[in-house]
This record gives C-alpha cells, structure tokens and sequence, in this order.
C-alpha cells in the first residue's frame, strides 16, 4: 500500500542519510590515506634499491590480484586481532574492541594504496627526464624537486587515475556492510528488512551512491582542468 | 596453520563447487556481457536517439552504484516481487527464476555489458574512418562491414583493456557469497564458521584467486598476440632470424 511505502522510507530516510555521511568519512579518509601509501608504493617501486623495489611490487600486484571483498574480510580479522596483539604488548589485559570505523578505513586505504601506487609509477615515470635532470642541475634539494617539478608535472597524468579510483573506493565503501558496519548500505539492508520494501531501498541507497559518484565526477573533471591549465587541450 | 580440514571430502565437495560456481559465473556473464556491451556500443553509436539515451542511462547508472547494491537489488529486491505476477510461478521459467546463480549472472552481465561497453565504444570510435570507407568500396554491406571490419579493428585495438575487465568481473565473483550462492568465498566462509579457523581457508582460496588471475591474464596475452594483425612479438621476430 502507498501509505505504508512512505512511513517506512519517511521513518528511515534519516539513518540512511546519516549512513550516506558515515560512507562519505570512510572514502575520504581512506582515500587521503590511499593517496599517501600510493606514493609511498610507486616510490618504492621506482626506487634503486632491490628489496624497496620487490617489497613495493609484490603489495601492489598481490593486492590487485585478490578480490577486494575477500581482502577486507581477510584484512578486517588480521588487522584487528594484529591490533589487540600490540595492545596486549603495552596495555596488559585491556582487550578493546577496535572500531568498525577505524578498521573500514585502514582496510580501504590498504587496498586502494595498491592501486594508488600504479597510478603514481605510471604518472612518474612518464615526466621526462630532461626535467628532473635540470632540478638537479639547479642544485634543488630531494623535497624540493617533489613539490616543484615531480607533483605538478605527474599531476595531469594521475588525475585521470586517481578520479577512477576514488569512483571505485566509493562504491567499494558497500563492501564495508559485509563485515556488519553501518554505513549507508547496511543501514539501507536493515530498513529494507524491516519494512520489506527491498527493491524501494537498495533503489534508494544505489540513488544516493550515484549521487555521490556523479558529484565527484564534475569535480574531479574541474581538478583536471586546473591541473591542465596552459598545456595544450588534447 | 591448520589445513587438515582439507581432508573432509564435505569441505572439498564445498570448494570445488564453489570453485566451478565461479568459473561458470565469469564463463556466463563473460559472454553475455560482452554482447550486450557489442550491443550497447553499436546503440550509442548507430541506434535510434531515445534508446541510445536509455543506454546512456543504464550505463551511468550502472558504473556509478556499487555492484553489491545493484545485486541486492535484483536478487532481494526484484527477486522478491516477482513472484506477486499473476502466473510467474506456474511458467516455464520459473525454475531459473528461483536460483540465485540466475541474479548473479544476471547483475554481471549488465554490468560487464555497461563497463566493456563503454571500452568498446571508445575503440569504435578509433577505427579509422578510411578503413570502414574501403569496405564500402569494396561493396561489403552494413553487417558485413560491422563483422569483418568495424568489431575485429576495435576489439584488436582495446584488448589489453577487455583483459582488465575481464580480471575485474573475476574479482567481482565473491560478491554472490552474500546471497545464498556457493562459491569459493561462501565455502571459505562455511570453513570458518565450523572450524573456528580464521585465515587458513581465506589465504586458501585469496591463493586460488591470485592463480586464477595470473592463468587468466597469461591466457588473454596469449590472444592479444595471436589476434590476426597483431603486432608480432619478439620471440617470434627472433625465430624468422635463419640459424
């Protein structure tokens, strides 16, 4: 019945825009994160020495090689009880349980840093030599060189990339329900199970993601454009 | 690291249905999902404007919503309507209705069709114009042109790209643990819930997808160098040398 359709979805629409926020936090903190362990990988693997180069290669290839929805299961019981293991170590007998919300965003940032890392190798290595080479000639410091020529020369590379995987971490964000944290879609689950109006509420969580995937979009196409400015349109 | 439990013909049964489960999933969805994406392609490109712009819809609906939602959606949710359709139950075709593989299958294939989809559309678009112009010289008709020119330059031109999707829908496989369908997750997890081992059947089969993978990836390189006009291979340039 009509009537009924609309208190369920009045009487839920709050928790499950709450969830839409909670979903919101996880991706942006594990994609500040990602970003920062991609550059770490992509240095490691774009370094001189062997075993930084091995160690680099084999997170980044076995990561994307496993399903993200085994990852994080196998992640959420590694990293918790690894956790509880430091825990012990320090605090004796103080046995916490580790917040959902810490444990999604460390599991995210873990798997999307291994796509993060590609990303950065590739937008590396294609800034030409010549430049880096000049830096040096001018005598720039290592930091320096980075944030002068490395970051703004790489940045209109990875930007096409780096949009993709904050698409990807986005949806992936779902995968959290899984594990039993609430974020938009298990919330969604929870309202559709209670007042069996499945199709209405996965339609309405899949609406709220498309939101969140098509806001990200124009913004990400206005970074590229800034990042852009004064090289020739392709 | 306890793996006696693999000696239970029950949880080896389970694995290797799972196992199959998996492979017939990227098998089904693979080859559909790429005609619907061929199909996709050629409507933005050629089709009537209203069911491009319905293609264009779905397909941005689809890439932009997560595939566990879209698959909730169809198996809880349209799964769950149908039967209120006057007669659906008594029909032929309820049988397939009823199984879940049928809501996988079914939620990766629109979704393999909408991602490749868009690939292929991209590679369409990058066939040179003189290459089509040279078959209607040569008197070949629409469909001719579509098969013998238009499709193989563009699938030759984005194959290292279909590779990837095709390593993606493989990896999207464990999704269909959460509805009630036995694949190698779902029988990893039926481990865990009964032995009270955590890591050993998750590193198991986390072991079986890495090989999965690479099989996958070597058997694609294989194809992508043996595709009629590819560019030859070192290997083989070395063999044309005499001596």
């Amino acid at each position: 019945m009509p009537s009924d359709h609309s208190d369920g979805l009045l009487e839920w629409l709050g928790p499950i825009l709450q969830g839409a926020l909670v979903t919101l936090e996880i991706a942006l903190l594990a994609y500040a994160i990602g970003l920062g362990l991609g550059l770490l990988g992509a240095t490691a693997r774009l370094s001189p020495w062997r075993s930084l180069r091995g160690l680099g290669t084999a997170y980044s290839t076995l990561v994307r090689a496993i399903p993200e929805l085994l990852l994080i299961i196998l992640l959420y019981y590694a990293g918790s009880q690894a956790l509880n293991a430091l825990l012990a170590e320090f605090g004796g007998d103080t046995h916490i349980e580790i917040s959902g919300f810490v444990t999604a965003v460390g599991v995210l940032a873990f798997v999307q840093g291994a796509y993060m890392t590609e990303v950065f190798r590739g937008a590396i290595q294609a800034i030409p030599k010549g430049q880096l080479e000049a830096a040096d000639a001018y005598g720039f410091s290592r930091p320096t060189r980075f944030y002068r020529i490395v970051l703004p020369g790489m940045l209109p590379n990875a930007l096409p990339g780096m949009s993709n995987l904050w698409l990807i971490l986005v949806k992936d964000t779902a995968l959290i329900s899984v594990i039993g944290f609430e974020e938009l879609f298990f919330t969604a689950q929870q309202a559709a199970a209670s007042t069996r109006d499945y199709a209405l509420f996965y339609a309405l969580a899949g609406a709220l993601y498309l939101v969140m995937t098509l806001g990200s979009n124009a913004l990400f196409a206005r970074a590229e454009r800034h990042v852009r400015r004064g090289q020739p349109s392709t | 690291m306890d793996f006696s439990w693999l000696s239970d013909p029950f949880y080896q049964k389970a694995l290797w249905t799972g196992f199959v489960n998996t492979l017939w999933l990227v098998a089904v969805s693979g080859v559909c999902g790429f005609a619907l994406a061929v199909s996709f392609a050629m409507i933005r490109l050629r089709g009537p404007r209203p069911l491009a712009m319905l293609v264009t819809g779905l397909t941005t609906v689809v890439r932009g919503t997560p595939l566990l939602v879209q698959l909730f959606f169809f198996y809880d949710g349209v799964g769950r309507l149908l039967p209120e359709i006057p007669g659906l139950r008594e029909s032929l075709i309820w049988p397939l209705l009823r199984d879940p593989f049928f809501y996988g299958a079914l939620t990766f294939t629109l979704s393999v069709g909408a991602y490749t989809g868009e690939v292929l559309r991209g590679a369409l678009l990058s066939v040179p114009e003189g290459e089509l112009a040279a078959g209607r010289a040569f008197g070949l008709n629409r469909w001719q042109i579509l098969y013998r020119l238009w499709l193989p330059r563009a699938i030759q031109m984005c194959l290292p790209t279909l590779t990837g999707e095709l390593i993606l829908l493989l990896k999207s496989v464990p999704l269909v643990s959460t509805i009630a369908l036995m694949d190698l997750l779902k029988a990893a997890n039926m481990v865990r819930d009964e032995t009270f081992l955590v890591y050993e059947p998750l590193l198991l089969i986390a072991g079986i997808y890495l090989a999965l993978t690479l099989v996958l990836t070597s058997v694609m390189r294989l194809i992508e160098h043996r595709f009629p006009g590819a560019r030859p291979v070192a290997p083989k340039r070395r063999r044309l040398l005499p001596g």
